[in-house]
């Protein structure tokens, strides 16, 4: 392949380490970091159980940085950087990856875009020296746009269209939130993926992707000063950018419950709720948010946790439960729970069992041996995490873009055994209530009751 | 950089060659237990942590039609209830620990999991509530008819999927009378009638040590992982060994379903019986694939489908390897007025490649990626643990890993044309298509 001959697979190491002593960087637990002149943050945490790498370059702009009339264009970014630069043509940047014996993929968020690749350790420069290409000299075809916005709205159809559940995830967040973005799905609304032109993308490209928007997160059988070097020797020339100034859009306070239904071909109904609950803005200072992650493992955490334990297995009103937390978000935080109630019984049968768990908590708050057990959790996959880089460089990566640093991870698991059972039954009291609290439901329809759609009704965002 | 724990003692010892590539010597032990059990185990101290796996010849292939699901119900089962342990206490005394449980089940095999922390009172615990699980189930009959419940209104949903429809329909289609028609989780009318005896009875004749295989990797001593091994199978049912599957036939035509759905996308599967885990094709089959449809971007399927034409977001094709010839799919998505294109194009690609075979090209970078890309498949203890299974299930030879990469680099273009030539043949390929742009 032509390409490859110019991507030599070995470049010599030696030009790179001559000034490694000139990079001083501060060294903790979770990594070490570095910061290039033009803004690129390099953050390396070395793992040496095998001869692997990834690479992985997070750009802080996601859905959530998007405006009606283009929601989906951040993803549909994501699609192009893989469609060619001057030096590399399109759809080569994985075959080039692929033949260095490595594997590469991209992910968008409604936080961030991220684009990894997992290789042989010697392969390392490969891969930044690529990355560092497209991150300043992307370069698609019309023709290239066209072909992909299809395969992009075939990921839309596969992905949420025909998935009833995901349809539901998709209307709890556009009611869930009136102002903030999070009320747009990730992949965008069909019509707006329709309506979709190459220039969109690529002037997204223009305003976001640039050395100061972006962190390399490098896990692996590697030094810190070695990628530092490599990083500043693919990445060192990269001008920055002035960054649109980012407006908070702040969520309304919620006044009063709201509900909405879907409709769409399935046989069980299903049921989400959404509470709105803070994040972590303060990692030190902040105590609401860890509050928040040992009260999901009380309810969730295990099969004998409350709402498994209650629900499917001693009522059995719901087949399967479910609750979600995350506290390491850009923008608002929200408390999901989701459930199937079992045959015979309903949605509104289900919300009463649920909600009634929650009250429990805000009535009695949770035992300390509950308490325990989730703390022996967090211990547990603390340690279990650094048996994959992947989940390593994740872990990084997402505490970045949220704005935390990665540093975070050094005091997480002191910051989680630290909490205690005043504390989870104080959050359970602030945030659960019904003037905070969305539900989103799913009205199962016979499949033979519905002609084929070009596409579904009802998804637009107007 | 300061870490809490030791990163002693490599536990890959890595042997760079000169070109380029790299592959990893993994010192597998292995041994039986006193009851025949046997055992693979991989020494690696460089995290305080254990992954144990325990499989048995107890998959979907053991059900009958008119009991299917049996097999992934006894499985399923096993932490419900064990050793006077109720399905709470078991949950709560590994979670205290901070423990993981896993179970798995395919055609062949079926088995638990567990990851601890290697501190001994963690790891005892885990331990000792796995190996109860395992050896002394209960079966619960208020459980049983509450899991049955559940997995019956998961089978109505699933009747609802079209890539649940697909699946279901192909797996029968494919595999006729054979038990690897049957899929795991079983029907609604074979689950209802089944009873705490029958599931007994299942798991005394398949879960003996006979046929059991103990994988285990982590921060514990050869001694520890012998009383670990000792442990988990000296109280398993004692029975003959399980008898071999019947032999795959291969289908005589070609078979079409075109399934209505109300879906925007129609799912689509063509398939046809491939390989055996033991299968002397087995890398010319698998390095064939990569470049047909199983190496993402690298492959024909995606550069046909997807990158020139636009037409799915996910199009593949792979072969799963099993005790006797498992499936070869390929599959993809896409919305239903360019059905009939796309199928064309995977019918028309297919057949090119097995008429031609790959290019010299196309397997030097094959071989580049399969090669260049070893050490990605031992690069953590979980994936390691995946591959002691499989070795000792299979019975593959304990230098598997290390003969993968020679392996691979001896395949040629003509092997994997013969390979393709003799085992797929397109004309007499099952096609399923749920959502047909036809129907409605």
């Amino acid at each position: 392949m032509i390409a490859i001959s110019r991507f030599p697979a070995r470049p010599s190491f030696a030009l790179i380490f001559i000034w490694v002593s000139l990079l001083p960087y501060p060294a903790c637990a979770a990594g070490s970091e570095y910061t290039l002149s033009n803004g690129l943050k390099v953050i390396v945490k070395e793992d040496h159980r095998a001869p692997v790498v990834v690479s992985m370059v997070w750009y802080k702009v996601g859905s959530m940085d998007e405006v009606n009339g283009t929601t989906g264009v951040a993803h549909v970014l994501e699609h192009m950087m893989f469609k060619g630069t001057k030096m590399v043509p399109s759809g080569e940047f994985s075959k080039i990856i692929a033949q260095a014996g490595g594997r590469d993929n991209a992910f968008t968020s409604k936080d961030y875009t991220a684009f990894f690749q997992q290789l042989h350790k010697s392969k390392l420069p490969l891969a930044l020296k690529l990355e560092a290409d497209r991150m300043h000299n992307l370069n698609f075809s019309k023709d290239g746009f066209a072909k992909e916005i299809k395969v992009v709205m075939e990921e839309r159809r596969w992905r949420t269209d025909d998935k009833p559940q995901a349809l539901v995830y998709e209307q709890l967040l556009a009611t869930t939130f009136e102002a903030h973005p999070y009320r747009r799905p990730v992949i965008g609304w069909m019509n707006d993926l329709e309506n979709m032109r190459a220039d969109d993308a690529a002037q997204w490209y223009r305003t976001w992707y640039a050395p100061n928007n972006a962190t390399l997160v490098v896990v692996g059988d590697v030094k810190p000063n070695e990628v530092f070097n490599l990083a500043q020797r693919y990445f060192g020339a990269i001008k920055p950018k002035v960054l649109p100034i980012r407006k908070p859009q702040e969520e309304p306070q919620q006044t009063g419950i709201r509900r909405v239904t879907v409709k769409a071909p399935a046989k069980l109904p299903y049921l989400m709720m959404s509470y709105h609950a803070a994040v972590l803005r303060d990692a030190e200072r902040d105590w609401e948010p860890y509050a928040l992650e040992i009260l999901a493992g009380v309810l969730d955490g295990n099969e004998s946790a409350r709402l498994n334990r209650s629900l499917v297995r001693e009522t059995q009103i719901a087949s399967s439960t479910g609750v979600n937390y995350d506290s390491n978000e850009r923008g608002p935080g929200l408390f999901y729970l989701e459930g199937v109630p079992s045959e015979g019984k309903t949605v509104a049968d289900l919300e009463t069992a649920i909600r009634g768990e929650l009250q429990k908590i805000i009535n009695d708050g949770v035992t300390n041996e509950e308490l325990n057990r989730v703390k022996a959790q967090v211990i547990a996959n603390e340690v279990f995490a650094r048996d994959s880089v992947m989940a390593q460089a994740h872990q990084i990566g997402g505490w970045e873009m949220s704005g935390l640093s990665y540093k975070t991870l050094d005091i997480l698991v002191d910051k989680l055994k630290a909490v205690n059972a005043d504390q989870v039954q104080a959050v359970a009291k602030r945030y659960f209530n019904d003037d905070n609290l969305t539900i989103a439901v799913l009205d199962p329809q016979p499949l033979d009751n519905k002609k084929p759609l070009k596409e579904p009704e009802g998804l637009r965002n107007d | 950089m300061i870490n809490n724990f030791k990163w002693c003692c490599a536990l890959l010892i890595g042997v760079f060659a000169g070109g380029g590539h790299a592959f990893a010597i993994l010192p597998i032990q292995n041994w039986q237990t006193s009851t025949g059990a046997r055992v693979y185990f991989v020494e690696s101290h460089q995290l305080p942590m254990l992954d144990v796996s325990i499989d048995f010849a107890a998959g979907s292939g053991r059900d009958t039609p008119a009991q299917s699901g049996l097999a992934n119900l006894t499985r399923h089962m096993l932490s419900l209830g064990a050793d006077g342990l109720s399905e709470d206490e078991i949950a709560e005394k590994l979670a205290d620990v901070g423990a993981e449980l896993g179970g798995h089940i395919d055609q062949d095999r079926a088995g638990v999991t567990l990851r601890t922390l290697s501190s001994a009172r963690e790891r005892d615990q885990a331990l000792d509530i796995m190996s109860r699980m395992v050896q002394k189930p209960e079966f619960p009959e208020k459980v049983l008819d509450r899991e049955k419940t559940r997995l019956v209104a998961m089978l109505k949903e699933a009747a609802t999927k079209p890539e649940s429809i697909a699946e279901h329909v192909f797996y029968s289609l494919l595999y006729g009378s054979h038990p690897y028609a049957l899929r795991t989780s079983g029907e609604v009318d074979s689950l209802e009638p089944l009873k705490r005896e029958d599931l007994v009875q299942f798991y005394r004749a398949y879960y003996n040590a006979n046929n059991a295989v103990v994988a285990i990797i982590g921060d514990v001593s050869r001694e520890t992982a012998q009383e670990i091994a000792e442990k988990l199978t000296a109280k398993l049912p004692e029975a003959a060994a399980p008898p071999a599957l019947p032999q795959v036939t291969l289908p005589l035509q070609a078979q079409n379903r075109e399934i209505p759905h109300p879906a925007t996308q129609s799912h689509i599967l063509l398939g046809y019986p491939g390989m055996k885990r033991d299968d002397p094709d087995y890398f010319a089959l698998y390095v064939g694939n990569y470049i047909l449809g199983g190496g993402g971007f690298s492959s024909r399927f995606v550069e046909q489908v997807r990158q020139k034409r636009g037409l799915a977001y996910s199009v593949y094709s792979y072969f799963m390897p099993l005790k006797e010839q498992g499936p070869f799919q390929i599959g993809l998505q896409t919305k239903k007025e360019q059905a009939d294109e796309a199928l064309k194009v995977v019918r028309e690609t297919l057949r090119d490649f097995i008429a031609k075979g790959p290019t010299e090209q196309e397997l030097k970078a094959a071989k580049q990626n399969l090669v260049g890309g070893f050490p990605l498949r031992i690069d953590s203890n979980r994936k390691i643990l995946a591959y002691l299974a499989v070795i000792g299930f299979y019975r593959l030879s304990l230098t598997y890993l290390d003969d993968f990469v020679p392996r691979v680099e001896k395949v040629t273009v003509a092997q994997i044309k013969s390979a393709f030539q003799r085992r797929v043949n397109p004309d007499d390929m099952v096609t399923i298509i749920v959502g047909a742009s036809g129907a409605s």
